[in-house]
């Protein structure tokens, strides 16, 4: 190992990391020294390093084709380039809307912003992993600083009780993906997901590689949420606090898109044909569970994490099609989820006050009479998520449906459309609430931070925006993973 | 040859030391035997030329985790009785444990019967190797962006640890030095006119 292997040139695609750790110390000190004399001053910084690293990674992160650092552990190519650019914008969007919020709470420290950091440090080791190790190290860097996230309201039991169903759920998941991971070491002798892809690839996958295949395959499943392991999402959903909830339903959806894409699109692309096979009926379940389940809940915290688990099944679906074009379906609705997600999020944090939590069906009883914006923002959403047409979600659905017929996934396609329909039920739903029901008389009236307000309005029209010209979205997602 | 009385040697008390471990019923002199497993478990690994390991093994659990774990007994005082109650009733799981892992080294050590050797050791490194130097340099260099990372792990269980831990308490009662500095006899004393003053 003779070869110098810190050179500059040998990391600059590492840029985005190198950044984030230098950037979440920085803030970390400054919270040391002057957080209790300034509240908030360590979540302004934090939104700050937020928009300098997005900026930073635009110039100095960009890779024109795929490399290898640090002795293959870390890949750098252009999903991981895009992926990293979003973690960054979406992050900050999270922060601008949990300002109030967290304020309201008085939980509005420093450490917030850090552990939101950390979390984003962890979902850009996994978009960028290319090794089992680096793998499992980004995996346990975002479910480490997500479990304090959850239980960061200290007064809150909810919350205790969620951070700690998470953290026991979470271990037995990552239990089930050092277990798969041993037995693929194992039986091909690397960690490394080229070497791995190239030793499986060969066309004579042995019974271990899919013995331990299945434990990777619920593993992922468990972080996406799919059924039957997403016991676990509706009570985190509900028990975090909602600026917390925000965060975990949004950018850790690339995390896990990006894990399962490297893990089995790339590293066991040789046995894609078995882990599609797993992958249907976990995704056939999750889509129902996730929509019937959702028409009875009366909590629109909970709700929306049914219907998390319903847009996993959507997301599942993509990859069950087994293509590139497969993939860049799947990739292009994990994206619009985020984004989707973020506006609903937004909404529900923005319409509580101090000492309510506006998180009941009832309380959206009338809100298009009480605060417009919010009406029309959230109308926009569920629309979106719907798939009513002129919205961004329409094509999310129209493409995933389409690379299955093109794969001939029939039963699937019918299956997807199905459950398309069943969850319009309930989104629309909330717009009857809105804006056709009498208001619940003792409601507070909701009134926020302007600059969140402005936030959740371009929120609400990229949903319009892109759904309008998906030309541009569409074409990236194709090109990247061609 | 000196190296196998040696390795039987460590390997006896190394299992006595163990059995002694379930044995005991003071569980602080179960914990002083675990120290003396670990121990002899170093002085095995120092056999097979892993000296790093073995020195990383008392610093590490017999310097820092089997002394957090004295205090930790200590303190709790536990009622041994108590948690004895009841103790037999799955005595039958620990049997089945024990047949287990009995088959298991049977197999292990009979395994050469079956064309598989994994008894035979390797062969001993020249006096020059240094296990230290080998195991840092992948560590350090191969291994130097996870190893970053798992220094981040660390971080983020300190924040997160007293994010979630330490309390400031509205209402606590705090020195402010300056404020006793400048103190004034007036704030402190009030003269006030006495009731039986007026009268006589």
């Amino acid at each position: 190992m003779a070869e110098p292997t810190l050179t500059w040139a040998g990391v600059a695609p590492a840029t985005p990391e190198i950044y984030l750790v230098m950037a979440l110390c920085a803030v970390l000190l400054v919270e040391a020294f002057a957080g209790e004399k300034r509240r908030g001053l360590a979540d302004t910084l934090t939104l700050v390093v937020l928009l300098v690293g997005a900026l930073v990674s635009a110039v100095y992160g960009h890779v024109s084709e795929r490399t290898t650092l640090f002795h293959g552990l870390y890949v750098a190519d252009e999903l991981g380039y895009v992926l990293k650019l979003a973690g960054f914008l979406i992050v900050a969007v999270t922060l601008v809307y949990s300002r109030a919020y967290l304020e309201q709470r008085d939980i509005l420290r420093g450490e917030y912003g850090v552990l939101c950091l950390t979390a984003l440090l962890g979902i850009f080791v996994l978009v960028s992993a290319n090794n089992l190790i680096t793998v499992y190290i980004g995996v346990e860097l975002l479910a480490l600083s997500v479990y304090a996230l959850i239980a960061f309201d200290r007064e809150s039991g909810v919350a205790a009780e969620a951070a700690m169903k998470y953290f026991v759920l979470s271990a037995i998941a990552s239990g089930a993906l050092l277990y798969g991971m041993s037995i693929i070491y194992g039986m091909t002798g690397s960690l490394d997901l080229d070497v791995i892809a190239a030793r499986v690839g060969a066309g004579h996958a042995s019974l271990g590689v899919i013995f331990g295949l299945v434990f990777i395959v619920v593993a992922v499943a468990f972080k996406l949420g799919a059924v039957p392991f997403h016991m676990w999402l509706p009570d985190v959903y509900h028990g975090a606090p909602t600026s917390v909830t925000l965060f975990i339903s949004t950018v850790p959806q690339l995390a896990y898109f990006s894990l399962t894409f490297r893990l089995l699109a790339h590293g066991l692309a040789g046995v894609t044909a078995e882990w599609t096979q797993m992958l249907a009926p976990l995704a056939v379940l999750t889509l129902i569970v996730g929509n019937f389940v959702a028409i009875a809940q009366s909590n629109l915290k909970r709700m929306l994490a049914y219907s998390t688990i319903a847009n996993v099944g959507f997301i599942l679906l993509g990859f069950i099609a087994g293509t590139p074009a497969g993939y860049s379906a799947a990739l292009y609705y994990t994206l619009v989820y985020v984004l989707v997600a973020l506006g609903s999020f937004g909404v529900i944090l923005l319409a509580s006050r101090r000492g309510f939590e506006a998180d009941s069906l009832d309380d959206y009883k009338g809100l298009y009479a009480r605060d417009p914006l919010l009406a029309i923002v959230m109308l926009a959403l569920m629309f979106s998520t719907a798939g009513v047409p002129p919205f961004i979600g329409f094509w999310a659905k129209l493409r995933i449906i389409q690379e299955l017929w093109v794969t001939h996934h029939n039963a699937l396609v019918i299956i997807a459309a199905a459950a398309s329909v069943v969850g319009a039920f309930y989104y629309l739903r909330i717009v009857k609430l809105m804006y056709f029901d009498a208001p619940v008389t003792n409601a507070p009236k909701p009134a926020g931070h302007f600059g969140a307000r402005v936030a959740l309005g371009l929120n609400a029209a990229a949903v319009l925006g892109l759904g309008l010209v998906p030309g541009p979205l569409l074409d990236l997602c194709a090109r990247i993973l061609h | 040859m000196l190296v196998e009385v040696l390795f039987y040697v460590f390997a006896t008390i190394l299992i006595a030391a163990a059995l002694a471990v379930i044995i005991s019923k003071n569980p602080v002199h179960a914990a002083l035997f675990l120290v003396l497993s670990f121990v002899t478990s170093a002085a095995i690994w120092l056999l097979i030329e892993a000296e790093f390991l073995a020195i990383v093994l008392v610093l590490v659990y017999v310097g820092a985790v089997m002394v957090l774990f004295l205090f930790v007994v200590m303190m709790l005082d536990i009622k041994v009785e108590e948690h004895r109650r009841g103790f037999t009733r799955y005595a039958w799981l620990g049997w089945i444990t024990a047949v287990a892992v009995i088959v298991e080294i049977v197999g292990v050590v009979t395994a050469r019967r079956f064309g598989v050797d994994i008894t035979r050791g390797a062969a001993p490194w020249p006096a020059s190797y240094s296990n230290t130097q080998a195991l840092g340099s992948v560590l350090y260099t191969h291994y130097a962006y996870p190893f970053e990372l798992a220094a981040v792990v660390l971080l983020v269980a300190i924040v997160a640890a007293i994010a979630l831990t330490t309390r400031t308490r509205r209402g606590l009662k705090r020195q402010d030095i300056n404020r006793q500095v400048n103190v004034q006899s007036t704030d402190r004393v009030r003269l006030v006119k006495s009731m039986d003053a007026k009268s006589p």
